[in-house]
């Protein structure tokens, strides 16, 4: 059984129609990298897998249920935004709350979850600095903790926001690293919004794309090519492939930027 | 004479009460300071010297005109302000208001002026019996909303993205914290007075974050100097006859004044 089945999801804003009919599984140990430009619904159909929307038509499952009632097992990686210098709190800290952040009331961690806990923050890495003030820590290190609290849960569904916006090539790596080799081992597939391709390319096994009034799904291959992106846009792109990556030119929207590849 | 004063009821009164608004204090002070809300304290109660003129005026119980006030406005702001420092120049202006108005019930007022001066400034030292009760039931629906609320509320406070997405209602939260605070604000207005409430909520738990980052930790030593600092205050006032409220503050500002040196010297080595 697929681990999302989304089918028939329209979204509109007022007159505004972002998306219709969109339909898509997602099986267990699939990365999926959703794409487009801005405006066109990525940050929101992240929210309707994580039922803080509600689409405007069409239903969406996870695990078998809305994503309201699953979403105790979803993870999420939201966009790096830095902690303030001053907050008191550690990183250890911050990963625990994807453990039991959401329950009622006060209580220490049993034991079992200290485990997890700790192996969390040792799988990405972070447990050197895991006891340090947060908001001392580079983005990089930041952002890991932010992974580490997202699998901490053991979740049945990743999802992750522009994970990847404002860290160093390094830290891309890492990160994505990370998600792919969690993905590999746990089987949790990952939902990846970016609006740059390259550095996740070599890891996706599909890509939606999300066009103005448009979307087409399948891997990169079948997506990311001169015709298929002209037919989204309604205007003649051209897609090339240079040095491994991806280079999009001519998109109408051009603060569009996965066609540069890096705006940093 | 000061051994003397130490067996004195209203002695004992003064020191009960300190210790229940220094715990209560000191335990939301953690989130406000968290959440960078130090603003909104000095409009809560800053309204809650409103509320507690216009009862004067009225004629009713000035603790109940006070707590209206002050819940009011923390409604208004948790409602509002799901992040506290984007909404300085609306609690500015609200506030500014908010205290002409409190300025106008006073001169309305034709009572003693004492009981203004002792919103402002506080009056520990004349607590009645009941007011220790009312005190104590406060502090517990505080403390209780706390304890009930805590790991959410600090996931909100920290967190507000990953909160959000694992379906912590933020913004329901946001509401509580600001309602529980004006109970708080509430309370240490009767101790240390409007103009001096962010001595207990904010400055103790400031400088415990100073010195240690763990949360619970942090907040359990906020409550401790809180109650250093009120006790101590009032112990000091006893034995040199100068304002309850300027013993508490000082002590509670040079506990912070510590806290930032040894942190700053930690963060050198």
């Amino acid at each position: 059984m697929s681990v999302v089945s989304a089918s028939d999801l329209s979204l509109r804003f007022g007159a505004r129609v972002l998306w219709e009919t969109l339909s898509f599984e997602l099986e267990r140990g699939e990365l999926l990298a959703v794409l487009g430009p801005n405006g066109t619904g990525k940050t929101s159909l992240l929210r309707i897998l994580l039922g803080l929307l509600e689409p405007s038509s069409g239903s969406v499952t996870i695990d078998g249920t809305t994503p309201a009632a699953a979403r105790s097992r979803v993870g999420y990686v939201p966009q790096q935004r830095i902690f303030d210098r001053e907050l008191a709190l550690r990183g250890r800290d911050l990963v625990r709350l994807g453990l039991d952040g959401h329950r009622w009331g006060a209580a220490r961690l049993s034991a079992a979850d200290r485990d997890r806990l700790d192996r969390a923050l040792d799988a990405v890495g972070a447990t050197a600095y895991a006891d340090a003030p947060i908001g001392r820590l580079s983005g990089g290190e930041q952002q890991r903790l932010r992974v580490a609290q997202a699998l901490v849960s053991e979740p049945a569904l990743l999802l992750a926001d522009e994970p990847l916006l404002s860290l160093d090539l390094a830290y891309q790596q890492v990160i994505t690293g990370l998600l792919d080799a969690h993905r590999r081992e746990s089987g949790t597939p990952v939902v990846f919004v970016t609006h740059d391709i390259n550095p996740v390319l070599s890891m996706v096994d599909r890509v939606l794309y999300l066009a103005p009034g448009d979307w087409a799904i399948g891997t990169p291959d079948e997506v990311l090519t001169s015709e298929g992106l002209s037919k989204l846009y309604g205007t003649p792109v051209d897609v090339l492939r240079v040095r491994g990556r991806v280079v999009v030119v001519g998109t109408p929207d051009d603060q569009h930027v996965h066609h540069v590849g890096h705006e940093h | 004479m000061f051994v003397d004063l130490l067996g004195q009821h209203f002695v004992h009164n003064a020191l009960v009460a300190g210790a229940i608004v220094a715990v209560v204090s000191g335990t939301i002070g953690w989130f406000v300071v968290t959440r960078s809300a130090s603003f909104a304290v000095h409009a809560i109660s800053e309204l809650g010297f409103t509320g507690a003129a216009a009862a004067l005026v009225l004629g009713i119980d000035v603790v109940i005109g006070m707590i209206g006030g002050s819940l009011a406005v923390g409604l208004v702001l948790g409602l509002l302000a799901v992040r506290g420092r984007e909404r300085d120049s609306s609690i500015g202006a609200v506030l500014a208001f908010g205290l002409g108005v409190g300025v106008l019930f006073l001169s309305l007022y034709q009572g003693y002026a004492t009981q203004a001066t002792n919103l402002l400034f506080g009056s520990i030292v004349g607590v009645s019996d009941r007011q220790v009760l009312e005190l104590a039931i406060v502090a517990a629906i505080v403390l209780t909303g706390v304890v009930a609320l805590y790991r959410p509320l600090l996931f909100a406070s920290v967190d507000p993205e990953g909160a959000e997405a694992r379906g912590v209602p933020i913004r329901g939260l946001s509401v509580a914290i600001f309602l529980l605070l004006a109970l708080t604000t509430a309370e240490a207005i009767q101790v240390v007075g409007v103009l001096l409430v962010l001595t207990l909520v904010i400055t103790p738990a400031a400088a415990a974050q100073r010195l240690t980052v763990a949360p619970a930790r942090a907040l359990l030593l906020g409550v401790a100097i809180a109650l250093v600092a009120t006790e101590g205050g009032i112990l000091l006032s006893l034995a040199k006859s100068w304002p309850t409220s300027f013993f508490i503050s000082s002590i509670s500002f040079a506990v912070y004044v510590v806290a930032r040196l040894v942190s700053a010297r930690r963060t050198q080595t």
